[in-house]
């Protein structure tokens, strides 16, 4: 277990994680955009920092289109061809982001770098069983060699997933969610890459799946693995995270300690208070209007157009500055906006035009007759 | 409404499934009173799904008996007739699997209208669906592959409510969307049923969000006291 503790000194968000030991991944001012037809552009990711040490995991967070996916296939080389990367990201002495295909292929992706992906089922291959799976990548990674020596391989790496040994002769299509989860999980662990990336592995899984796959990823943390775990869910991110990235527009606009973020002192962006506040448990109130497209980002703060506390200052890019990166943070220590309350007739108090069916601000409790929501 | 009105939808001891040997769902009853939401609670696999199905008219049951508005209901899926089908409106799990690629999603939200020969209707009503739903008019003109899950979940939303249905099935409608997606899709559907006096099922398995939703949550081990265990894993 790691500290949950971030370097308030490092201002510019790769902070280290506090554990005195070398970070196991360093993403510095790291982007990627993608060139569309008639030269627009499409940028996905805007100069993240971001550091990761070994047995800690970062939860990077944020809506579905935010450009979380792609900064995992950006670190593991997979991007497609119009896209442009600027910035670094480097793994131990290897820089990801501009080394050659076949340095990956040989020496990166499954070896350094594991990927945990959001959908098993399609990961996995659908006409050979999870034992002749793990057998194949074993014999390609770690060049083990013999019936008996991949055999053990693949059972040992099953156990570290507990994914359980009677269930080694199924078909993927056999298995269940949960199951199918545990057999990626195995996958992405044989060749004992010390840095796993799991992109949305709880998608789609009920509760106590949720629970289970993440206590089980947390688990490999705790074994020393760094994790970049990239989530719309923030309950799980909650369970399993050291620290929280809250991504906005491709940009990180928080990066805090998970258990200040989601306990006492809460998240000091305007956009990562109304993500929680949005939790059934909390408010239930969504944040109005819609995330901007990544190929029309607004000028300035990129969250400005939903943004209750929005003024002219918010036409600048906000630095991220001591882990957020906001002209108007919420002050550290005011407490997080967690009045449950049942939903309540439309609350019609927008004071700013936002093209949304709720204008209702995250904030304060609201009242049913909300003359003054803000 | 009168408390001896009849509800909107009962379902009596259905059993049904996909093999008439092994059914998924064996012996559940289930009542909506008018303008009640009520949420259904299960792990994945349990068979709360295909009893929503069965409930839309989507799914013909082995056994049982499906009564809307009081009356027995005898065709499912095209069998069933117009008033009764279109009285329903189901908004499923994964919108790229429910949403035509070829449709944009102007067209998507106002193919029920046209569907029922309603043409003439379909664009003002197409705007007014899309302001429910927090879509805006860029928005429409695109196709599933240019939108986020998000999105397309609110245009599969505003098609749902297109002919404007008296009871609404959202079968896990927000599982795979991020908590203000959610909230909003939520709170659009509770919109429309403030308006409409509309009844709810939703089927789930975040027993924090449905109660939060619903007037009353159901656990499916309450319903189907003799299910047969839910698989592995």
């Amino acid at each position: 277990m790691t500290d949950r503790t971030q370097n308030p000194e490092r201002t510019d968000g790769t902070a280290d994680a506090g554990t005195g030991a070398a970070p196991l991944l360093t993403l510095d001012r790291m982007s990627v955009r993608f060139r569309m037809r008639r030269g627009r552009y499409v940028a996905a990711v805007t100069d993240v920092s971001l550091a990761l040490a070994p047995g800690e995991c970062v939860a990077l967070v944020g809506e579905s289109g935010c450009g979380k996916s792609v900064l995992a296939s950006a670190l593991l080389g997979l991007l497609p061809e119009n896209a442009e990367t600027a910035g670094t990201a480097h793994l131990g002495e290897l820089e990801l982001l501009g080394a050659a295909e076949a340095e990956l292929a040989r020496r990166v992706r499954g070896r350094r770098v594991g990927l945990i992906p959001q959908s098993p089922a399609a990961h996995l291959t659908p006409v050979r069983t999870v034992r002749s799976q793990l057998q194949e990548v074993a014999r390609e990674l770690t060049g083990t060699r013999g019936k008996a020596a991949l055999r053990a391989a693949a059972e040992e790496a099953a156990a570290r997933a507990a994914f359980p040994a009677d269930h080694l002769d199924r078909y993927p299509h056999e298995l269940s969610g949960g199951l199918a989860q545990r057999a990626a999980t195995a996958l992405a662990l044989v060749g004992g890459p010390p840095l796993l990336l799991a992109d949305e592995p709880t998608t789609g899984l009920d509760r106590d799946l949720v629970e289970r796959t993440v206590d089980e990823l947390r688990r490999q943390v705790d074994d020393g693995h760094g994790l970049l775990m990239i989530t719309h869910d923030l309950a799980a991110a909650e369970r399993i995270a050291d620290r929280v990235a809250v991504m906005y527009a491709g940009r990180i606009v928080e990066l805090a300690a998970a258990d200040a973020f989601f306990g006492a002192p809460g998240p000091r962006h305007p956009y990562a208070r109304g993500l929680l506040d949005a939790l059934p448990e909390r408010g239930f109130t969504p944040i109005p209007g819609l995330p901007p497209e990544l190929g029309a980002l607004p000028p300035g703060c990129a969250f400005a157009p939903r943004c209750a506390h929005a003024t002219d200052a918010c036409a600048a890019v906000p630095a991220l500055a001591s882990g957020v990166a906001c002209h108007h943070p919420v002050p550290a220590g005011t407490a997080p906006p967690h009045e449950p309350h049942r939903r309540h007739g439309p609350a019609d108090a927008g004071e700013k035009q936002v093209p949304t069916q709720r204008t209702d601000k995250p904030g304060p409790p609201q009242r049913p007759e909300s003359v003054d929501a803000r | 409404m009168p408390a001896d009105s009849p509800p909107p939808l009962r379902l009596r001891a259905i059993t049904a499934g996909y093999d008439r040997r092994v059914p998924v769902v064996r012996g559940v009853s289930l009542t909506l009173a008018p303008g009640e939401a009520t949420g259904l609670l299960g792990p994945s696999g349990c068979g709360k799904s295909t009893l929503a199905r069965v409930a839309a008219l989507l799914h013909r049951p082995d056994a049982g008996e499906v009564l809307l508005d009081g009356e027995p209901v005898r065709g499912w899926r095209h069998r069933a007739p117009r008033e009764q089908r279109t009285a329903f409106g189901v908004v499923f799990q994964q919108p790229r699997l429910a949403a035509d690629p070829r449709l944009t999603l102007s067209a998507l939200i106002g193919e029920p209208l046209r569907a029922t020969g309603r043409r003439a209707e379909a664009q003002d009503r197409t705007g007014e669906l899309a302001a429910l739903v927090g879509l805006t008019p860029d928005l429409l003109a695109r196709r599933p592959h240019e939108v986020s899950d998000g999105q397309l979940q609110r245009a599969c939303l505003a098609r749902a409510l297109a002919l404007r249905p008296r009871i609404l099935v959202c079968d896990e409608m927000t599982a795979m969307l991020d908590a203000s997606t959610t909230a909003a899709l939520v709170a659009a559907v509770e919109d429309y049923r403030r308006a409409s006096g509309a009844a709810l099922l939703a089927v789930g398995h975040d027993r924090t969000l449905l109660e939060r939703w619903c007037d009353r949550t159901v656990a499916w081990d309450e319903l189907a006291p003799e299910a047969k265990p839910a698989p592995s894993g």
